[in-house]
């Protein structure tokens, strides 16, 4: 195995787990204050997505896509809070589980309907369809690492929104000891609030910037779902950087278990049986880390509370 | 959390057996009424009831929101057809073969899941569930994604047909009464008596030196050996499956199945599977769009009536449901 070829797939897992911190931020703040299970993040990543699709379909512009996507889905999010999610702050995290699973039904259905039940196409902007030549000898398609960069750059900004603001304080107050902030005078609800549709629009840049990507298709949402909770399990519930840590974790281990382990397999076992034992490998390694950090940690390498 | 039995009032005390006797009554009848079609249709609502009701034994008893059960019953389908592939024929291997092999998924993945409580014990098992998940598309020697095709029943043995599709009904029914027993007197026992007190106060059970841990695992256990079996019927009646079956908005189906029906509520699993795959079959017939209707329903359930139907039911009149 060439360095070029261990380089290059490290920054595919690093821009997959900088995505996937976009999405579990978002989810990790929302449960950390709030305590709430929104299942249905992953369809406003979905949202994201579709919208993005059809802004850059219409208009040919890729940045106006992504900011469409955001903004769209930022009041998409801003109307499911103010009808649904705000009902659902005081009740058990089952009835959360069940009414945003009953979004996820209506979300696909209505995806559905307005743009059918076949995939979307989303290209690269033309601009950045090429590769990049990053070391000598290490093309790297341009547009991933756009995506890396974004990737850092939003990761970045939240750290600074989250450590070194006021609003970021609050929040850090409320996520570590709701009631006690509450008591100070710090309106809680609202900061959440503001910090769901910040979450919606944090799922939904993922969602416009992995179109291109992946297919932008119904269940697109369910799918990415489940790592993020991986993320948000291993990192610790109401983490930001918990959330980091387990996000960068989980996009490395999903790479080593796709890329390099079939390769090690190759060396010692017979192609036929790597070939069968690939995916499985490939399918289990971001759980079996998730288990390894259960057995030792339920409550995430970095817990807000306690 | 109300108490788990004695809810259900006199009156409809009978109710749920005479429903076991129009069911057993079902394919005699069908044929006279040109209903055939839903000999099967009612079958399949059975094999889902087994599965709610044995997540409603760990919901309701012990309070553990598990939301990855389609996995075991997605490991007892596929451990039947593996057998079934390796030439094992007789479905009272098959079954306990595949109640066996969930009870042993739902043993390893139970003793890391317990471990954690809340909303993380909810989001563990859903990814475990769909670790299972990625395993059954990873199976190449059974279909991976495409799934495997069953193309012989399992057989019965005792000069029954299993190809005679009421016999296999009522097979089916008559493991769901069994079922439906166990968890009864399970319900009834000790240990259930315990699982509810784990449910209601786990730090005072501890106290009293109960042995949560153990005890939350064996419900965890029965409820995924049952589930497993409910996965082998499933793979007999469909002669097909695929990992689709095990995907996670399955388990969370399964979920919305035992709230609709009423969580704790002796047959809140039956009624709530019932109810919902009639629902599917009625909207599916009208409209492509059927998750839509159902999604908001469940929507409404979540608000308008979170103890379920057999909660309304069971319910005095004159004070709502809270």
């Amino acid at each position: 195995m060439t360095a070029i070829l261990f380089f290059e797939q490290m920054l595919n897992g690093l821009g997959y787990g900088l995505m996937l911190f976009l999405l579990a931020a978002g989810l990790t703040l929302v449960f950390g204050i709030m305590d709430m299970m929104n299942l249905a993040h992953g369809s406003l990543f979905m949202a994201g997505a579709y919208l993005a699709a059809q802004v850059q379909g219409r208009s040919g512009s890729f940045v106006l896509a992504v900011a469409a996507a955001v903004v769209g889905v930022a009041l998409l999010a801003l109307l499911l809070e103010a009808l649904l999610v705000r009902r659902l702050y005081g009740r058990d995290h089952l009835a959360q589980v069940l009414a945003t699973f009953g979004v996820i039904l209506v979300a696909d259905d209505a995806v559905k309907l307005v743009w059918g039940a076949a995939p979307m196409m989303a290209s690269p902007p033309a601009a950045l369809s090429g590769p990049v030549e990053l070391l000598p000898g290490l093309l790297y398609p341009s547009y991933r690492l756009v995506i890396l960069v974004a990737g850092v750059l939003v990761a970045l900004g939240l750290y600074l929104l989250v450590n070194h603001t006021r609003v970021g304080m609050l929040v850090r107050a409320g996520a570590s000891n709701r009631p006690m902030a509450e008591f100070m005078g710090v309106r809680v609800d609202r900061v959440f609030s503001g910090l769901f549709v910040l979450g919606a629009a944090l799922a939904a840049l993922a969602g416009a910037l992995l179109g291109p990507l992946t297919a932008v298709q119904i269940g697109m949402g369910e799918e990415i779902l489940i790592p993020s909770l991986v993320v948000l399990v291993i990192g610790g519930i109401g983490s930001v950087r918990g959330a980091f840590v387990a996000a960068m974790l989980v996009g490395m281990v999903d790479t080593i278990g796709r890329a390099f382990v079939p390769m090690a397999l190759r060396s010692f076992l017979s192609p036929t049986v790597v070939s069968d034992l690939a995916p499985l490998v490939a399918g289990l390694a971001t759980y079996a880390l998730m288990a390894g950090v259960l057995a030792f940690k339920p409550a995430g390498l970095f817990p807000a509370r306690g | 959390m109300t108490s788990v039995t004695g809810h259900t009032s006199a009156r409809l005390r009978w109710a749920p057996w005479a429903v076991f006797a129009l069911l057993a009554a079902f394919p005699l009848v069908a044929p006279l009424l040109g209903l055939d079609f839903y000999v099967g249709f009612v079958r399949r609502g059975m094999v889902f009831a087994m599965a709610a009701a044995s997540l409603n034994f760990i919901l309701g008893f012990g309070g553990l929101a598990a939301l990855g059960h389609a996995g075991f019953l997605g490991v007892g389908a596929y451990a039947l057809v593996a057998l079934a592939d390796a030439g094992v024929r007789s479905a009272w291997l098959l079954w306990p073969a595949a109640m066996l092999a969930a009870a042993i998924a739902s043993a390893i993945i139970g003793l890391v899941v317990l471990r954690t409580r809340g909303v993380y014990f909810i989001m563990s098992t859903l990814a475990f569930a769909q670790m299972l998940y990625s395993v059954a598309v990873s199976l190449r020697a059974y279909g991976g994604d495409d799934g495997y095709n069953l193309f012989e029943r399992p057989a019965f043995g005792l000069g029954l047909d299993s190809a005679h599709e009421p016999t296999f009904y009522w097979v089916v029914l008559g493991l769901l009464a069994l079922v439906m027993a166990l968890f009864d007197r399970a319900g009834r026992s000790r240990f259930g008596h315990a699982l509810a007190g784990i449910r209601d106060n786990e730090t005072r059970m501890r106290a009293l030196g109960y042995p949560v841990q153990r005890l939350l695992l064996v419900a965890f256990v029965v409820a995924g050996a049952v589930a497993g079996l409910a996965g082998a019927l499933l793979v007999s009646h469909n002669a097909f499956i695929s990992p689709a079956t095990m995907h996670w908005t399955q388990s969370a189906t399964l979920l919305v199945m035992v709230v609709l029906g009423g969580i704790g509520l002796r047959w809140g699993g039956p009624l709530g599977a019932a109810v919902w795959i009639a629902l599917e079959e009625v909207l599916k017939h009208f409209t492509e769009y059927w998750h839509l209707p159902l999604g908001l329903l469940l929507i409404a359930i979540v608000f308008v009536a979170p103890r379920g139907l057999a909660g309304l039911l069971a319910t005095p009149r004159g004070t709502g449901a809270t």
